[in-house]
């Protein structure tokens, strides 16, 4: 079906029921509950999965194919952002004209970008792209360009935002003025109450994640075409592909930019979620971040940098925001030095100290699970055969690493 | 396992069925929507607390968060109540707000725009905030009053000090209580003039984003109203840590002023940096060489130690003032803390009781009507002295505070000394004031 063979079916099904019914999924405590911190089924963070999910597969394109590690991937998230940004201002709120354009001008930009990248490899690709990613952060922060032309382009540190004042010429008298797609209102939420839980359906939520699906089918494809097959002879060994006389540079070229256009409409998604487009999106910090959903995930694999982005992301809005008091709550039941010692403890891993958090645990993976999260699954998946019979022991499970 | 076959009509038929009880839930509860955004139902309301924990201005943002769980405290008639015993207004009865007990949830910033919106709707949407309250930098207050406008809740901006925030990008769901740009140039520019002479060169170093420029245009107009001329500004990034090859230009440029439009870690760096040149030793054009840093804070003073002595500079308040709301804030804040409130966290304990009074004032939690009390309102007793909200662009109007830093300090909190209070009526501008011009409030936004 759709031109994959059965098993790649079964996991385009699995990560589509994921993404259907991830208002269910992500919300299992109960509102009110003590645990109801860990939910995250709220509009603004699923977006968000489905967002760096599309961004981290596109990475996972360059990457895990061909091994060539860009450190500047974050420069084409912000491009994406600017450009629906601009069309907001320009056109109106429909986002359905700023996305294309923000996929075209990111591929546009990751030409030349990677034109001139890829004539080294290895460190030195890394460091041309991050050189290239600082250079056109530094540029957006301080609003070069505009300064240079003389009006604004990307509004320095505030960021681009829409004023009543820009032109929006066709802009409707009933349309509305929050970002939308022929009407349909991304910010637009439905409720569904059911006994002590409440489930968020949200429009925008819906539509990152359709084409969140549509661009994993394309990685999919990819992934299994005489094009992809190709990319994995480059990592594997570049020089006796160019002994075979084949040049290699048209195909990574290929895939670069085609990985800085998934990046470019994720920026693009993250606009037409939240009308707003930050210099700070093309910071190295947020290169560096999307290499670690690759890579916690599970580099090359189809699903990992998927998983990888929603792990990420859940530590980053979930664990920042337990603070003291909420430890003390969950607390309350010990004696009273007890409890403050229990807060002591874990005091410095929550709130602020997330990253700290975030960076045992990517140890913990690196070091014992250097496949990622997907190689976690395989694990427990065989350890489970194995508990069951042992008969189909051999068989490979169903998740399939690309190498 | 057994054998899965997938038809073409087999996925067609589980994704009809799929898509309807996906959409089934939706029939019944979108008639069901809410008034305003987040009406609270319940015996709690929720309030967000959104300030840095990490970056540049995380000294400042625990501070404020230090502040608005004080707030909270006193919202709820616990503690000594506070400043709710010297507030002009009398609607806060210390039993939460119209009789609903006060929660808070804490975000983190990061000091930028994205995690900032990010965390804001996270507390919108997840926990059901009915207002947003600090941040420490107008980046982030610009980037989440935008959003909190279109979300339908309240915003309280905390330390933003930039024309902007009610000036271009002034909006009707969002107030500031803390004072601007615009303000400190023109307190400080008489206090300049009378210490320094009207025949001075300064030479200003500004941080690259919407604070720093529009602090540096009303300081350089409004000392070049008093005679001063401005050899050159030069924009340095937020996120520097290093000044000195900033300072090294300036020995040769013929300024005998040097201005730090820089707040926070920057500050104290570019300051350290320009002392450690030994700028303050100098004699230029026949004139003592001498610092000025528009915009001051006790948790930069502590952090730049004896380098502030004789710096001169403004405040939106400061513990040292003797009138009644000061005197009550700092006492219950020392108590709890052990040690006197920053400015910043004054301004966030402020609006926070502001946003409370007016709830009760308005006897609802709707947005629009919340806004409709703040507008205008006039109030005392919070420390400022005699304040006004003004309707026009959500703007507080109070003395400014002319400050010096300590020549002896007697210990680590007593480092700046109040050189002179501005009235009111010195700092006061019309809404529409070139440096405010060009935005424009909107209507007020109760979401849902």
């Amino acid at each position: 079906m759709l031109g994959l063979n059965k098993k790649d079916v079964t996991l385009l099904t699995f990560v589509a029921v994921l993404a259907l019914f991830a208002p269910f999924i992500l919300n299992p405590f109960p509102e009110g509950s003590a645990m109801a911190q860990f939910n995250a089924g709220y509009p603004d963070l699923m977006q968000r999965f489905a967002i760096f999910g599309i961004f981290a597969i596109g990475f996972n394109l360059l990457f895990g194919l061909t091994g060539y590690l860009s450190f500047g991937h974050a420069a084409f998230l912000g491009i994406g952002s600017y450009a629906v940004v601009w069309m907001y201002k320009l056109l109106d709120y429909n986002v359905l004209w700023g996305l294309p354009l923000a996929v075209v001008i990111s591929g546009i930009f990751a030409l030349g970008i990677g034109y001139v990248s890829l004539r080294r490899s290895g460190i030195y690709f890394s460091i041309l792209t991050l050189a290239f990613a600082q250079m056109m952060f530094a540029i957006s922060y301080s609003d070069l360009l505009g300064r240079f032309v003389g009006t604004t382009i990307t509004n320095g540190e505030t960021g681009l935002q829409v004023y009543t004042s820009d032109p929006q010429i066709l802009l409707g008298a009933n349309e509305p003025n929050t970002p939308h797609l022929f009407g349909l209102v991304m910010n637009n939420s439905f409720f569904l109450e059911v006994g002590a839980w409440q489930f968020t359906f949200n429009v925008g939520y819906y539509f990152s994640a359709i084409v969140m699906l549509v661009m994993f089918y394309l990685s999919v494809r990819i992934f299994r075409s005489p094009f992809g097959l190709m990319l994995r002879a480059i990592k594997s060994n570049n020089t006796r592909m160019s002994y075979t006389g084949l040049n290699p540079r048209p195909y990574t070229l290929a895939v670069f930019v085609i990985s800085g256009m998934y990046a470019g409409l994720a920026g693009g998604l993250m606009a037409a979620m939240d009308p707003l487009a930050g210099a700070e999106r093309m910071q190295w910090t947020a290169s560096g971040e999307v290499v670690l959903m690759t890579i916690l995930g599970g580099t090359g694999t189809l699903i990992g940098p998927v998983l990888g982005a929603g792990f990420i992301k859940y530590f980053e809005n979930i664990f920042s925001k337990i603070n003291d008091n909420v430890l003390h709550q969950w607390f309350s039941f010990m004696p009273d030095g007890l409890e403050d010692a229990m807060v002591f403890i874990v005091h410095p891993f929550i709130g602020k100290g997330w990253h700290l958090t975030l960076g045992i645990l990517f140890m913990l993976v690196v070091i014992f699970l250097p496949g990622g999260l997907v190689e976690g699954g395989q694990r427990l998946a065989a350890w489970i055969r194995s508990k069951r019979g042992g008969a189909e022991e051999n068989t490979k499970s169903s998740t399939e690493p690309a190498e | 396992m057994s054998k899965t076959d997938v038809t073409r009509r087999g996925v067609l038929k589980t994704g009809a069925v799929a898509g309807a009880g996906v959409a089934l839930p939706t029939i019944f509860t979108a008639s069901s929507a809410a008034a305003y955004t987040n009406e609270p139902t319940g015996g709690t309301v929720t309030l967000g607390f959104n300030v840095p924990q990490t970056g540049p201005y995380a000294e400042e943002g625990l501070d404020e968060l230090r502040a608005q769980e004080l707030a909270v405290e006193h919202l709820n008639g616990m503690g000594d109540g506070g400043c709710l015993n010297t507030f002009s207004s009398k609607a806060l009865k210390g039993n939460g707000i119209l009789g609903k007990k006060v929660q808070f949830v804490t975000g983190d910033t990061q000091t930028k725009s994205d995690a900032a919106r990010a965390s804001a709707k996270s507390m919108i949407e997840k926990d059901g905030a009915i207002m947003i309250n600090g941040g420490s930098s107008s980046g982030v207050a610009i980037a989440v009053q935008g959003l909190c406008q279109d979300a339908g809740v309240i915003f309280m901006a905390g330390l933003t000090h930039s024309n902007d925030t009610t000036g271009k990008d002034k909006k009707a769901n969002g107030f500031r209580h803390f004072f601007n740009g615009y303000m400190s140039g023109a307190a400080l520019a008489p206090v300049l003039k009378n210490a320094y002479g009207s025949d001075r060169r300064a030479y200003h170093l500004t941080a690259d984003y919407t604070w720093g420029w529009t602090q540096q245009e009303s300081i350089a107009a409004a000392t070049e109203a008093v005679g001063w001329e401005t050899v050159n500004n030069v924009l340095t990034p937020l996120a520097a840590t290093d000044f000195s090859s900033y300072i090294a230009p300036v020995l040769n440029s013929g300024a005998d002023v040097l201005v730090l439009n820089h707040y926070g870690g920057n500050m104290v760096n570019s300051l350290t940096n320009a002392i450690q040149f030994g700028l303050r030793d100098k004699m230029v054009n026949g004139k003592q060489f001498e610092i000025v840093v528009p915009l001051y804070s006790e948790l930069m003073a502590a952090g730049a130690g004896s380098n502030v002595q004789g710096v001169i500079g403004s405040m939106n308040w400061n513990w040292q003032l003797q009138d009644e709301g000061s005197k009550a804030f700092v006492k219950s804040f020392g108590e709890k803390y052990g040690r006197p409130p920053s400015n910043s966290a004054q301004t966030c304990y402020a609006q926070t009781l502001l946003y409370a009074d007016a709830c009760e004032r308005a006897g609802t939690f709707n947005p629009c009507g919340v806004a409709e009390a703040l507008e205008g309102f006039e109030f005392d007793g919070l420390g400022n002295g005699p304040t006004l909200y003004r309707a026009d662009d959500h703007q507080c109007f109070k003395d400014v505070l002319v400050m010096k830093g300590k020549d002896n300090p007697t210990n680590e909190y007593d480092t700046l000394e109040i050189v002179e209070v501005t009235p009111r009526a010195q700092v006061e501008y019309a809404p529409d004031h070139p440096m405010f011009a060009g935005g424009d409030l909107g209507k007020c936004n109760p979401g849902a």
